[in-house]
C-alpha cells in the first residue's frame, strides 16, 4: 500500500471548509497515509474543550449539511487520529493569541507547532488548505 | 467467526466508511462485517478502501435501496 504524506492547513470557520478538511484528513489517514493537520486562524476555536462555537455555513451546501445527517467535522478529525494515526497540531501563534495551552484543547489535539516546522514537514508531500 | 451488522443507513460520506472502520477495529481477524448504506458514493468508495487496505470484499448487493457490503477482516 503506497503511503503518501498529506498536510492539511485549516484556517476557516465555515462549515463547508471545515467539513472538507475533516474528510480529507480522515479518509486520507484511514487509507494509510501520513496525515498532519495544522489548525490556525479562525479554525482553532472549535477545538477548545466544551466550545460552543458554531460553524456557520458559507453557502447553500453548508445549510444542507446542517439539515442532513452528515458526520460532524470534529468527530471526523477525532477518527482521523484514532483510526488513522493522524496528528492534529494547533498553530503556536494562534494558541498564543488566544492565550490558551494544550490542556485547553480537545484531548486528540497534539502539542502546538510553529509554521516553520509545519512547512518543513510538508515540503515532500501533498498540501491542502481549507 | 462472527458476522457483525454495521448499520450506516441515512448518513453521508465518509460516515459509512468510518463506521465500518470503527467496528473493524473491534473485530477479530476472520470476522465478517455487513455494512448497510444508503450513501451512493460508498458503493464505490468502500470497496476502494477495502482493496487499498487489503481486506476482502465477499459480496455486495442492493436491496430495497440499501447497499449491503460484506467484508472479511483479513489482518
Amino acid at each position: 500500500m503506497a503511503t503518501d504524506k498529506i498536510s492539511v492547513m485549516v484556517t476557516s470557520n465555515k462549515r463547508e471548509q471545515l467539513q472538507m478538511a475533516a474528510m480529507v484528513a480522515s479518509v486520507g489517514a484511514v487509507s494509510g497515509n501520513d496525515v498532519s493537520v495544522f489548525l490556525s486562524m479562525n479554525s482553532l476555536n472549535f477545538f477548545i474543550k466544551d466550545s460552543s462555537e458554531h460553524a456557520t455555513p458559507d453557502g447553500p451546501m453548508g445549510k444542507l449539511i446542517e439539515e442532513k445527517n452528515v458526520p460532524d467535522f470534529k468527530d471526523l478529525f477525532q477518527q482521523a487520529v484514532e483510526y488513522g494515526d493522524a496528528k492534529i497540531f494547533p498553530c503556536s501563534m494562534a494558541v498564543d493569541i488566544l492565550g490558551i495551552g494544550q490542556d485547553d484543547l480537545e484531548t486528540y489535539i497534539s502539542e502546538p507547532m510553529g509554521l516553520t516546522t509545519f512547512l518543513s514537514d510538508a515540503s515532500d508531500g501533498q498540501v491542502w488548505h481549507f | 467467526m462472527e458476522r457483525k451488522l454495521v448499520d450506516a443507513k441515512n448518513t453521508f460520506c465518509p460516515g459509512p466508511l468510518m463506521e465500518l472502520i470503527g467496528q473493524m477495529k473491534l473485530a477479530s481477524v476472520g470476522d465478517e462485517l455487513e455494512v448497510l448504506s444508503t450513501d451512493k458514493g460508498s458503493a464505490a468508495d468502500i470497496p476502494e478502501w477495502i482493496n487499498k487496505v487489503g481486506h476482502e470484499l465477499l459480496d455486495s448487493f442492493e436491496e430495497d435501496g440499501v447497499l449491503h457490503l460484506i467484508v472479511k477482516k483479513t489482518k
